[in-house]
């Protein structure tokens, strides 16, 4: 190439390594090989053939675009399904007939290509990417005249107040996404879910509290606060203490998914002799009953496989293993803290409730998480 | 066998035929005088574009994505991207009654009472799949034959960022049927937004519109998913071809293929029908995969509920490695201090390793360049084997993305092989760092010994595997030259070149000092070239070619190759 950007450069301006110049002639390639004729270019007979080809796979085409149509009105989907092989008849005939209908046009056109027209290599010169020394120049001068008659480099003031002011034209834009998110955003809110002192567990899909009396040793049972479970006929129901009172009013649905998220639980009884007695947590199980969020602390995955001899309970997501008879402590995988462990009692028949909200926040850790 | 020795410089081919004003003139003549595209035309109607099976595997990408474009433009039609609870009356028995999301209703009426929904919702599943996994192959392709280099270094950019943009694509989309394993993902991504150090609350707050999972996620990815990365990656895609266009295709080295020019078929008529024929092949094989293989059944597992999860939970593979890193790094590198905690395990891995991969990848071409020293432009394709070290590093990066990749699923391999899922993470916690270490040095050498090989069929032909005895009862295996596509893809190749300090003191006596920059570049330009075999020159073949006159046994001395070895060694 004689363009002289495309050369070895001989000294980097910036750096003091250079290329040295190739030492000998490499242009030892062989030239463009001669054309060979395809059957089809020398044959009529072969010639004929090809095309007809071509033409039956593009026939065989429209013949497909024709069954798609029967296929489509022809066979049931829904309740009434029509089955073939044991597949949906409908998608497998639209897929088949679609498809193969496709592959006729592309398999045909490609087929033309090769054997009917021209397969002459042709060469076409490369220019470099760079344009020529004059048009470069030209451009130079053409932006230098503009920018002096603009004379943004004589006038400072203007120059830099314009830069000012675009730079704070995006400010606005930028502003205005910040009602993406709700008036609070204050991390404190991931701090506190739905429990409170009082307050029942229980199943998490009947909505029934829970009797210490019901669970075997082994058992492991998934719950929520009462409150969060709808009623038969779908309602919330505010969630009543042991005595009686109403603890807070019935949440509106709206809110039912994101206060289920933070407090769903698990209830696991194990022989009170395996816990490892922490001394802040001295009596936090109710005859072995221990009680430990259920959102796995990585980030966040409902945690689900219980190992019934160690008390180890695994996560799906990453394999997080957490020790549910030593507070709920992180044995192998990616979590990096213990699962929060929430403080049991029962009440005089036994119904299981909280002593108060999780002491740490549930779910994946945060900044501010502290 | 007939050679022709000179290198095509001009259009040439069969001659175009004249004839009387055809309709095509006609309506071309109408459409230039108010559009006045001739002078653009005629420049690129019959372009060149050089003809190679790898060459295809941009195409993949390129239709499928019109593949996505028209399945997708379809299921917006039916689907309704809300997360309102409503009760489910559709075809699915099981579900009936069940309160679900209208986003994940509408994916079962697409699956269920939509004529040809459920083919086009696996279509357009199957197509992202294509889209990813042939965008991530043709870069190999690029990053091996060195394809980024001078003047392709922004288009290779735009591929990553073309690469990223598709990969989160699917992303979205693998989010919005709101079944419960894509809930579970979305879960995970809060988790991941929330490791971010200072601002993760606040991400995570501002994506979901309110704690997890708020009612703005769907309808917010939705958006996404349909207009904004679809948008971008079109632009993208359009930059992409023009640049393309712009530059000529690249071409391997072969005869009569030199740097300065470009050797293959005419867009008009062979490449447009080609390509476009390939558009229906691409259409084609998607519809028969949807058609046949069933691909995400989340009628199966059911709408999201935050306190359920499936076993086996597994994002599509494209997210894999990240959630590999995910799963074997240990949870003791969270840490609290000052009243804060820094998510390590999950900024770590799936946050920083990306970007740091992605950077990596976007300024890998001028990392390279500045390695080597070389300005020239480059339009012949490199052999892998001929760029030993950028090999090696691609094989360090595959060997990396693959057992990340088997992390990602090491649940999935300890069920089937029955391992211990502890052993199974123990292992590649070490293997992640070891293995593309390994796989470097292996593929360097591999490289080389393969450079050598093919110096050596350069020289002396190669083995026919005929074993000769001479009259004096000398035995001899007879050496064949290589074809002449063959032997141009050895010796049409650029020698390496090492760069050189310059001296210490300059002409004028001034002393430069040698900065710790230079240094390092110095060395890694050692590390990168100094062991490649460089191709023979005219001379050692020349020289090889007279030490065959001298023994005749060694190789078979067919009449008509001399002329051809001649032509060869003289160039032209
Ligand atoms: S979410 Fe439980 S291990 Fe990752």
């Amino acid at each position: 190439m004689s363009d002289q950007s495309n050369l070895p450069a001989s000294g980097d301006g910036a750096g003091h390594s250079r290329v040295p110049e190739p030492l000998e002639d490499q242009d030892v390639a062989p030239g463009l090989p001669a054309h060979v004729w395809r059957p089809t270019d020398v044959d009529p007979k072969a010639e004929k053939r090809a095309e007809r080809q071509v033409a039956a796979l593009f026939i065989f085409s429209m013949v497909c675009a024709v069954l798609f149509v029967v296929a489509y009105f022809s066979f049931e989907i829904g309740r009434e399904i029509d089955t073939f092989l044991g597949f949906g008849a409908s998608n497998l005939f639209l897929g088949l007939t679609l498809g193969l209908g496709m592959l006729a046009i592309g398999v045909g056109v490609i087929q033309w290509a090769r054997k009917l027209m021209s397969d002459v290599e042709i060469a076409e010169l490369r220019h470099p990417a760079a344009s020529s020394e004059e048009d470069r120049e030209t451009t130079l001068k053409a932006l230098t005249a503009g920018l002096d008659e603009s004379g943004i480099g004589r006038r400072p003031l203007i120059r830099n107040t314009l830069l000012g002011a675009l730079a704070f034209a995006g400010v606005p834009l930028v502003v205005a996404l910040r009602d993406l998110g709700p008036r609070n955003m204050s991390a404190s809110r991931l701090e506190k879910t739905f429990w409170m002192e009082g307050m029942y567990i229980v199943r998490d899909v009947l909505g029934t509290r829970i009797n210490r009396a019901d669970l075997e040793i082994g058992d492991l049972l998934n719950g929520e606060p009462e409150g969060l479970v709808p009623n038969s006929e779908g309602h919330l129901p505010a969630p009543i203490g042991p005595n009686g009172q109403e603890l807070r009013p019935a949440l509106d649905h709206e809110q039912l998914l994101i206060e289920k998220v933070k407090s769903a639980v698990i209830v696991l009884r194990m022989s009170p002799g395996d816990i490892v007695r922490n001394p802040d947590r001295e009596n936090w199980d109710v005859d072995g009953i221990v009680c430990y969020s259920k959102i796995c602390t990585h980030v966040g995955c409902p945690i689900a496989l219980n190992e019934q001899q160690t008390h180890h309970l695994l996560c799906p997501c990453h394999q997080s293993t957490f020790d549910l008879a030593d507070s709920g402590k992180v044995v192998f995988g990616p979590a990096g803290h213990s699962l929060p462990q929430m403080h049991l009692a029962a009440d005089d028949e036994g119904y299981l409730y909280a002593m108060g909200d999780f002491d740490e926040p549930v779910g994946p850790s945060y900044w501010e998480r502290g | 066998m007939s050679t022709t020795s000179k290198v095509a410089d001009t259009n040439g081919g069969t001659a175009a035929r004249s004839g009387k004003p055809s309709k095509v003139g006609a309506a071309a003549n109408w459409a230039d005088e108010r559009l006045g595209l001739a002078g653009l035309a005629k420049k690129n109607l019959r372009k060149v574009f050089p003809d190679h099976w790898s060459f295809m595997l941009g195409e993949i990408a390129l239709w499928s994505f019109v593949v996505l474009l028209v399945t997708g433009v379809f299921l917006t039609f039916w689907f309704n991207p809300s997360m309102t609870e409503i009760e489910y009356q559709g075809s699915y028995a099981p579900l009936r009654g069940s309160y679900i999301s209208e986003a994940f209703n509408s994916s079962l009426h697409i699956s269920f009472d939509v004529r040809g929904g459920l083919l086009l919702r696996q279509m357009h599943h199957w197509a992202a799949h294509l889209f990813i996994g042939s965008m991530l192959i043709h870069m190999m392709r690029v990053f091996l034959t060195g394809a980024y280099r001078k003047p392709r270094e922004i288009n290779w950019v735009i591929g990553v960022l073309l690469l990223t943009l598709g990969t989160l694509e699917g992303f979205t989309g693998y989010s919005l049927p709101d079944d419960l394993l894509s809930g579970t993902g979305v879960r995970a991504a809060d988790g991941f937004v929330k490791s971010i150090p200072v601002i993760g609350t606040y991400g995570s707050f501002l994506l979901f519109g309110d704690e997890f999972p708020g009612h703005s996620i769907i309808p917010r990815l939705y958006i996404i998913h349909v207009l904004l990365i679809p948008g971008l990656i079109l632009g993208l895609i359009a930059a992409h071809m023009l640049l393309l266009v712009y530059h000529k295709h690249t071409q391997w080295p072969g005869p009569g293929r030199t740097e300065q020019n470009v050797v293959g078929f005419p867009m008009l008529p062979v490449y447009a029908a080609k390509a476009g024929g390939f558009f229906f092949i691409v259409f084609g094989a998607t519809a028969l995969m949807g058609g046949l293989m069933t691909i995400n059944p989340i009628w199966m597992y059911g709408p999201y509920d935050p306190t359920k999860v499936t076993a086996g939970s597994q994002p599509d593979w494209y997210m894999g490695w990240p959630d590999g890193l995910l799963r074997i790094i240990p949870g003791w590198t969270e840490v609290s201090f000052w009243g804060v905690t820094l998510a390590l395990p999950v900024f770590l891995t799936v946050i920083l390793m990306p970007t740091l991969i992605i950077t990596f990848l976007i300024l890998y071409p001028f990392i390279d360049n500045w390695i080597s020293g070389d300005k020239r432009e480059h339009h012949l394709l490199q052999r892998p084997r001929d760029t030993p070290a950028r090999t090696g590093l691609m094989a360090a990066l595959v060997t990396f993305y693959v057992l990340a990749l088997f992390a990602g699923g090491n649940d999935i391999i300890a069920i089937r092989l029955d391992l211990s899922i502890n052993q199974i993470t123990y292992f590649l916690r070490a293997a992640i760092f070891l293995g593309p270490i390994l796989a470097f040095w292996i593929t360097k050498r591999w490289c080389i010994s393969l450079q050598r090989h093919a110096k050596e069929q350069a020289l002396h032909g190669y083995e026919t595997g005929i074993i000769e005895r001479s009259p004096d009862g000398a035995y001899s295996e007879r050496h064949l030259p290589l074809p002449d596509a063959k032997q141009a893809l050895i010796v049409g190749r650029e020698r390496d070149q090492l760069l050189e300090l310059e001296p210490a003191v300059d002409k004028n006596g001034v002393e430069r000092p040698h900065n710790r920059k230079e240094r390092l570049r110095l060395a890694l330009n050692r590390f990168w070239f100094a062991d490649n075999l460089q191709p023979p020159t005219a001379a050692e073949i020349e020289a090889a070619h007279h030490h065959h006159d001298g023994h005749d046994g060694h190789e078979l001395e067919a009449g008509a190759h001399d002329d051809d070895r001649d032509a060869l060694v003289k160039g032209h």
